[in-house]
């Protein structure tokens, strides 16, 4: 059983490097959204359901879609994939991944470290996380809220001015 | 004699409100404060002799003291300093001279600068110096000697290019200053080598002191000696320092009679006075003072012979005379040399101010080949400068210069450390003075009118100028030679101070063949000059228009070549250098600071692009950074 | 029971986060970094709950989903600032947007 989990992260490595390269904008969101249900397979071993549920219901089902609605609303078309393809040369490359390369090897140093504890032996069910929600982080809860509040608000604000006011060039 | 502090206070005072409120002043005020200031000196001098005189036996001293000034006890270092003021014969000829002959100066200046627009600063710079070569002469230990003598060496600065709007005078000022700076510089040195070995600055100490510790003729003595004969040396304008004195007549001309003539570049003959003991200590020193004085006034009567400008020929007259003085401190007639100071600050001051009121009604022509026929037009100012010229020139028996020259010519030759060398060393240059002056008072005074004259001198100019010649007639007879009737008023009057010069035995029965002979030869020195000049202009012409002729009159119109020599050796190096430095190296290390300031703002500005892909490599370069240190460190 | 070694899930996270600032760095269309920092959320959401299930508790899963929050609010606001730049630019260019001169 413990294959599923390399298989699981095999395929959200892989799908998230194509995702990051592709020059297509749904393509690479396709690829995005396969990552994230690799996760969630993740997460769902670990013993963590009510996580993997979050992931695919609100990451994978709401975060995503709105990138896709909006990149259709946007209408770039095939010119798009042309300036894609000028813009990301292969030497661009360079530089970024040497520095990630180097933020990898750091990450490597200092992770195998710690000790080979293992995760997912106890199962932690939507049950206990419903009691901490309400118990401990309740202020949490209101502060998220909170947020999605401001981001609704703004969201909202701005896309009423753009329709708008599209041709007076205002924001 | 307590008052003897006012003398220097006075001119010290005056300078004060007239250079803090010399600008609320009037006219008249300001005259009456510049002039009387000296004046007041003149008479508490005069006062403070009598007191002195009628006190004494010779051997009299009083000394005054102000105030402490350094007063320093440490272990390794001792030095206890006052203001000091110490009144030997020495030190009451000297201020005699300095108030009179300055209160004169400054009588004089009252009309002749009525003109100018710096009145009121010009007799405070006056009375500056007065004030500072009072000091220098009173002083009682040499740091304060040394302040006076810096005093009178900025006074000469700031009077020399006292008409500072035009350039050519702020370089004469500035050179007047770095030559004697040379000077002023080993007389430094020279003074520390004294504390360092006797411990005190005291004058009188340093002497007995000198006598006990130092061995005659070794090498500390010399050393002290020489370096005290350089400072010397520069504030009198003798060889090698003598470049600064011609060009010094870019000043106003009671400045040259005041500074150049009679009281500064006598300083350097009254330091050596003061000091003899050291002196004596080093007869190798006092041969090479001997040398010097007797090179430098043939040097200058050679140049003082061509000259164009009148105030040029009475500036290396300066410089000759001078010259003689040190040839007599040389041979160790102290008295004579200040006997002939006296003498010289009189005749030459009244030259100055005689050739003073010539410019001033030619309305400022220098030129003694477009000045003449000035005796039938200005006869008192004829009258009183020919006998300073017959003073100058040493004419025998009535003129006081004659009393003082012979005596130095006579003792160059028959003192101790005198010779024959020295002795015709001087008869020649007594021979040139002749030749130089007359050839002045003639050129001057005598022969057709050239320029014509726009108004005469008035009574301020006169008084001083008869009063001098007054002078540089009677001033001699203190001091007569045995064979004449033989008063020696003077030198038992510095008896206390200097020791009896040597004559060597036998001698003295033939001084009269000297005395004959210097008569013989300024008489003949003026019928030569009356011929060539007067009578047969012809053969001036014919001498300076041969080859050889016309290369003297240009040698010796350059004063020998020294300002060619000196611009070659020592002012263009400096000036290589100093263009090699344009980019003034230690400026250029600041400049760069702040240039490598600059490129690091430059550079650091470089990441502020806009760029968001930029801001968010430097986050994860950051991030990279921060655990690289945790991990490593 | 699959149990997994911290460390490995970890790694993991490190990983998906590392490629996810990888495409940020890289990527000129405004878009497309803005995917890559969903990824780099991911990533930081993975490690959490790896973290909270290595100890059993539901606070690595709690702070996924104030995460989860955070991101939803941040894309929203964020797509709308993208509408905006497109309309007036019409260019989705990163570069173009800056008005310094260095």
């Amino acid at each position: 059983m413990n294959a599923i989990f390399y298989i699981s992260a095999a395929i959200a490595v892989s799908s998230t490097a194509l995702a990051i390269s592709r020059l297509n904008a749904v393509h690479a969101l396709l690829y995005l959204i396969v990552s994230l249900l690799a996760v969630a397979q993740i997460f769902f071993i670990l013993g963590a359901p009510f996580a993997a549920a979050l992931e695919v219901i609100v990451y994978a089902g709401a975060i995503m879609v709105l990138f896709v609605f909006v990149i259709m609303m946007l209408n770039l078309g095939p010119p798009a994939i042309d300036t894609e393809r000028r813009w990301l040369t292969p030497g661009m490359w360079i530089g970024p991944g040497l520095l990630s390369a180097i933020l990898m090897a750091q990450l490597v140093f200092v992770i195998a470290e710690t000790s080979a504890y293992p995760s997912g032996y106890h199962e932690v069910g939507s049950h206990a996380v419903g009691l901490a929600l309400f118990g401990p982080y309740v202020l949490g809860v209101e502060l998220a809220s909170m947020l999605l509040l401001a981001g609704l608000v703004g969201a909202y604000h701005l896309a009423r001015h753009d329709f708008r006011k599209r041709d007076k060039g205002d924001a | 004699m307590d008052f003897l502090w006012l003398i220097p206070a006075l001119p010290l005072a005056g300078f004060l409100i007239l250079s803090l409120a010399g600008s609320r002043l009037t006219r008249p005020m300001v005259s009456a404060v510049g002039v009387g200031s000296v004046g007041l000196s003149a008479m508490i001098s005069l006062w403070v002799t009598a007191a002195f005189i009628d006190q004494s036996p010779v051997r009299h001293v009083f000394s005054q003291t102000l105030w402490t000034w350094i007063d320093v006890g440490l272990d390794v270092a001792q030095l206890h300093l006052s203001v000091n003021f110490y009144l030997d014969s020495l030190a009451v000829v000297m201020i005699l001279v300095i108030t009179w002959v300055g209160f004169l100066i400054h009588l004089y200046s009252v009309e002749y600068m009525a003109h100018d627009d710096g009145y009121c600063r010009f007799f405070a710079y006056m009375n500056l110096f007065v004030a500072a070569m009072l000091i220098l002469v009173l002083a009682d230990n040499l740091l304060l000697l040394y302040l006076g003598w810096e005093g009178v060496g900025l006074c000469s600065y700031l009077l020399i290019g006292f008409w500072y709007k035009d350039p050519a005078n702020g370089y004469a000022a500035r050179k007047a200053f770095v030559v004697t700076r040379v000077g002023d510089t080993a007389m430094a040195i020279g003074l520390f080598i004294i504390y360092q070995h006797l411990d005190t600055l005291q004058i009188q100490t340093v002497m007995a002191r000198a006598a006990e510790a130092w061995p005659a003729g070794s090498a500390l003595p010399l050393t002290v000696a020489l370096l005290l004969a350089g400072g010397a040396v520069g504030k009198s304008a003798q060889l090698p320092l003598q470049t600064w004195l011609p060009d010094a007549m870019a000043g106003p001309t009671p400045v040259s009679a005041l500074i150049h003539a009679a009281t500064m570049v006598t300083a350097g003959v009254y330091l050596i006075a003061r000091t003899h003991v050291l002196f004596t200590l080093a007869p190798l020193a006092m041969t090479a003072v001997a040398v010097i004085g007797a090179a430098t006034l043939l040097m200058a009567g050679f140049s003082g012979l061509v000259q164009k400008d009148i105030k040029r020929v009475l500036a290396y007259s300066t410089i000759s005379q001078v010259g003689y003085m040190f040839l007599a401190l040389g041979v160790g007639a102290w008295s004579a040399a200040v006997f002939h100071l006296a003498t010289h600050a009189f005749f030459k001051a009244l030259l100055f101010l005689g050739a003073g009121a010539v410019i001033h009604s030619l309305n400022g022509e220098q030129n003694m080949f477009k000045m003449g026929g000035l005796r039938r037009e200005m006869p008192l100012v004829f009258a009183t400068f020919l006998i300073g010229a017959a003073s100058l020139a040493a004419l025998p028996l009535v003129t006081a210069g004659f009393y003082s020259k012979d005596l130095i010519i006579w003792e160059s030759f028959a003192s101790a450390q005198g010779g024959a060398g020295f002795y015709a060393a001087a008869l020649a240059g007594a021979f040139l003075t002749v030749l130089y002056t007359f050839r002045m008072v003639f050129l001057t005074f005598a022969g057709p009118i050239k320029t014509p004259v726009t108004h005469r001198p008035g009574i301020s100019m006169k008084i001083p100028l008869v009063i001098l010649a007054v002078l540089s007639l009677t001033a001699g007879f203190v001091e007569i030679p045995k064979t004449l009737g033989g008063v020696h008023l003077f030198s038992h009057f510095l008896n206390g101070v200097f020791p009896e010069i040597h004559i060597t035995h036998g001698l003295e029965q033939i001084e009269w063949i000297f005395e004959l002979v210097s008569g013989c030869v300024t008489l003949f020195g003026i019928f030569l000059v009356y011929l060539f000049i007067q009578r047969a202009p012809v053969l001036t012409e014919k001498l300076s228009g041969s080859a050889a002729g016309a290369f003297f009159n240009r040698l010796w119109l350059k004063g020998w070549g020294f300002d060619a020599l000196y611009d070659r050796i020592f002012v263009r190096p400096y000036l290589f250098f100093g263009r090699l430095n344009r980019e003034d190296i230690i400026d250029s290390f600041y400049d760069g600071l702040a240039a490598v300031g600059r490129a690091g703002y430059s550079a650091a500005s470089l990441t502020q692009n806009g760029q968001v892909r930029t801001y968010a490599f430097g986050i994860a370069l950051g991030a990279v950074a921060l655990i690289a240190m945790v991990v490593i460190l | 029971m699959v149990t997994i070694p911290v460390s490995h899930g970890l790694l993991l996270a490190g990983l998906l986060f590392i490629l996810g600032l990888l495409g940020v760095m890289v990527r000129r269309n405004i878009v497309f970094i803005l995917l890559s920092l969903e990824v780099m959320f991911n990533g930081a959401g993975l490690a959490f709950v790896v973290a909270g299930s290595r100890w059993g508790q539901a606070d690595g899963q709690i702070m996924f989903m104030f995460l989860l929050a955070m991101a939803a609010a941040e894309v929203s606001v964020g797509l709308a600032l993208v509408f905006h730049l497109y309309h007036r630019g019409h260019t989705l260019d990163a570069d173009a947007i800056s008005k310094m001169k260095g």
